[in-house]
């Protein structure tokens, strides 16, 4: 759809299946600790407008691990503040000689703004409400370390999904291998028009619902600010919607519990069920790196 | 206007007129003579000599098209657009007249300001009417002084850009412009509903992330305005760029009160919907934002059946550096003035089945029962010599890079598009010829 150097990933929605088995499949042989150097002597730049621990870190890690060099521009510091466009920025960490720019940005669309002003394969780490197709990919990752196969799964999303890119990501590439999927929150939270995004997403306000015979629960950070524009307080966000032992048990025995981070405990699950033997909150973590380090090698073309 | 139209004469002939106003439909001269029309007769029947002659054999002559709302962008933001550049738009789109907005820097809410716009130092190619700011610096607050306004040229007030949201001083608004007979144009959208967001709300908000306004923003206001604009006797309200399905319901209800209510869309969005958003391109970003398929199939129902009174452009110029930015930063609007008739004869004529004479209709005599210009949306004899020739047959393709707009921000680059303007007449001068 988006003219785009080839190599670029800015979203789940139009990447297809081929290459996102392609992608996974090409991850699963990569290890960080043991990595050639595919990638020495290309430069990484690593555009951050907004905060981040794992995705930063993990995209530094992939890159350095193959022998890549890393540079990190973030918005405040440079020349972003003094009023750069973002096209201008582009051009010029181009200019600078950047073999692939890795953008974080708070609007929806912003990599593929950049991706149809650049020559240079741009990858999307999360832009806005839109989508965080490297996350999806680490998940599904996850998931198949755990599971033989995506279709038929069940999963449950369950929180924020109106302002998550980890959702619509998610849901995009899920929904693509057949699995069955459930989204759970309030209103405000899960407004009716989240399941036009693929075929077949089903709705549910009640957290017993989602969770019950569920083999993938995916939980997301919920942000108490964004409680106040709601008719629901903190209290009873957490009484319905807050991830217990006691209603992981509705799931199945070998039911995983994922999260992208950053969790809170206490909001969206208990410090229990974060600390839980089927919690893969860590264990996603450390996915994104071979994960990213894929996305890296076929991004530059190293991808064989 | 400060044209040599003395002593000069331009004979049409040969072309079909279609002129709503005075219900004609058929083969017709028209002899234009001293910047007026002379006389309108069939064909080699007209009994004046005319210096100059113009073939219009196979062409529609139309009275000179009129566009309720454009954005020149002076004083203040010329290097977006001037009253030179726009008006030249303007002539190669058909209109020979367009009343301009007042949302420039600084706000036209004085008569220095509405005077200014009119000078012949502007450099206007067609017909300039100004519409002032209703309340001071269009900031909803106090009222700007009608009268004034009214006798320095302006043919309407609105807050255009922004909505004139409180209710007492809408219902204020109308009751003052009222008494001197003019109308009041509303921008409807209720602002509390709408912060943050870039376009419609639906499926494709959703899918690109985006915040979408609820269409109930702009029919809430429409639906208010309705009710003030029949509290009292004389008032001559006007819906810009109507968007949705449920305030054109609105409209109707107006209609049928014995209120003046009026209102116009644009050719955008009888043409395109919030699907056709790709790729993040802020040149289909603009305020209404485009709907969907049910709004605009509305749309083209109420084009049809006569709800909509007028077809206006919202020609809203933006530099390159304004718009080729994230989605959320860009600014709202669209050019429109090259492309609105090539676009009704396209979607509405050609695929819709909406009759050329309705159309025409749209772009004349609509838009003079909404504001009034004297003389203007017919070619009765005595009228101004503005007239609009266009060939409703001719294919051809829009071309952003060579529009005559400063600016270049359109949807439409490279549309094939069936229906072109061969001549724009304004006060008896060509002031624009197809090549």
């Amino acid at each position: 759809m988006i003219e785009a150097a080839r190599g670029s990933l800015l979203g789940i929605e139009h990447l297809g299946r081929e290459e996102i088995l392609r992608i996974l499949k090409l991850a699963r042989r990569m290890n960080p600790r043991t990595a050639r150097p595919l990638l020495r002597g290309k430069r990484v730049l690593l555009l951050f407008y907004e905060p981040s621990t794992r995705t930063r870190s993990s995209f530094e890690m992939a890159a350095k691990s193959m022998g890549a060099i890393t540079t990190l521009v973030l918005s405040s510091g440079s020349s972003i503040e003094k009023g750069e466009s973002l096209v201008d920025t582009g051009y010029t960490l181009r200019a600078v000689g950047a073999d692939v720019i890795v953008v974080r940005h708070p609007n929806a669309g912003a990599p593929a703004l950049m991706a149809r002003n650049l020559d240079i394969p741009v990858i999307n780490a999360g832009d806005g409400m839109h989508e965080h197709p490297t996350q999806a990919l680490l998940d599904a990752y996850t998931i198949l370390r755990h599971r033989k196969d995506l279709k038929g799964l069940h999963v449950a999303i369950i929180g924020d999904i109106f302002h998550s890119r980890v959702a619509r990501s998610a849901i995009h590439l899920l929904s693509q291998f057949g699995a069955q999927l459930t989204l759970c929150g309030p209103p405000e939270f899960l407004p009716e028009v989240a399941g036009t995004l693929a075929p077949g997403l089903h709705i549910t306000r009640t957290l017993e619902d989602a969770v019950r015979g569920a083999d993938v629960i995916m939980l997301l950070r919920v942000q108490k600010e964004r409680l106040g524009g709601t008719k629901i307080s903190l209290q009873d966000y957490i009484a319905r919607y807050q991830m217990t032992l006691g209603r992981l048990k509705l799931a199945k025995k070998d039911a995983i519990v994922m999260h992208p981070g950053p969790i809170i405990r206490g909001l969206e699950l208990t410090w229990e069920v974060a600390d839980c033997p089927q919690s893969v909150i860590v264990e996603e973590v450390r996915n994104g790196v071979p994960v990213r380090m894929a996305i890296l090698a076929r991004a530059l073309g190293k991808a064989r | 206007m400060n044209r040599r139209s003395q002593n000069h004469s331009l004979l049409i002939r040969g072309g079909h007129l279609i002129d709503p106003a005075a219900r004609i439909d058929a083969p017709m001269d028209v002899l234009l003579r001293d910047g007026q029309v002379a006389e309108v007769a069939p064909p080699g029947k007209t009994r004046g000599s005319a210096h100059d002659k113009f073939d219009a054999r196979g062409l529609i002559v139309a009275p000179g098209f009129i566009d309720l709302h454009v954005h020149l962008r002076e004083p203040g933001q010329s290097y977006k657009e001037s009253i030179a550049t726009g008006t030249a738009a303007a002539a190669a789109g058909g209109f020979t007249s367009v009343c301009c907005m007042p949302n420039t820097h600084p706000v036209v809410d004085s008569t220095e300001w509405v005077t200014w716009l009119q000078q012949p130092a502007r450099g206007a190619v067609v017909n300039v009417f100004p519409i002032a700011a209703a309340t001071k610096v269009s900031k909803g607050a106090a009222l700007t002084d009608y009268r004034a306004l009214q006798r320095a040229g302006a043919v309407a007030v609105t807050d255009d850009g922004r909505p004139i949201l409180g209710e007492d001083i809408m219902r204020e608004a109308l009751r003052l412009a009222a008494e001197i007979n003019l109308p009041v144009i509303q921008h409807a959208e209720d602002t509390r509903m709408t912060e943050h967001c870039s376009m419609n709300e639906g499926p494709t908000a959703f899918r690109l992330g985006l915040r979408g306004m609820k269409g109930a923003a702009e029919a809430s206001i429409v639906e208010r305005d309705v009710q003030l604009a029949q509290q009292f006797s004389g008032t001559r309200l006007h819906e810009a760029h109507i968007s949705t399905a449920d305030a054109l319901k609105a409209v109707r209800r107006g209609k049928r009160s014995k209120a003046r209510v009026t209102c116009e869309v644009t050719p955008h969005h009888f043409t395109l919907t919030d699907t056709d958003i790709r790729d993040y391109d802020a040149n289909f970003k603009m305020n209404p934002p485009l709907r969907s398929a049910a709004d605009r199939e509305a749309i083209v129902v109420a084009l049809g059946d006569g709800t909509i009174d007028a077809i206006a452009t919202d020609h809203a110029p933006h530099a390159i550096h304004e718009k080729m930015v994230e989605f959320e930063r860009a600014a709202f609007g669209i050019t429109g003035l090259e492309t609105a008739l090539g676009l009704a004869v396209t979607c509405l004529h050609r695929q819709h089945k909406i009759p050329l004479t309705r159309i025409v209709e749209l772009f004349t005599a609509g838009p003079t029962s909404v504001v009034d210009l004297r003389g203007r949306g017919t070619l009765a004899r005595g009228s101004h010599a503005d007239v609009t020739i266009f060939d409703p047959k001719k294919r051809w393709t829009f071309e952003g890079a060579k529009s005559r707009s400063k600016s270049r921000n359109t949807p439409f680059d490279g549309w094939q598009l069936t229906g072109k303007v061969v001549a724009t007449i304004v006060s008896g001068e060509i002031v624009y010829r197809a090549d």
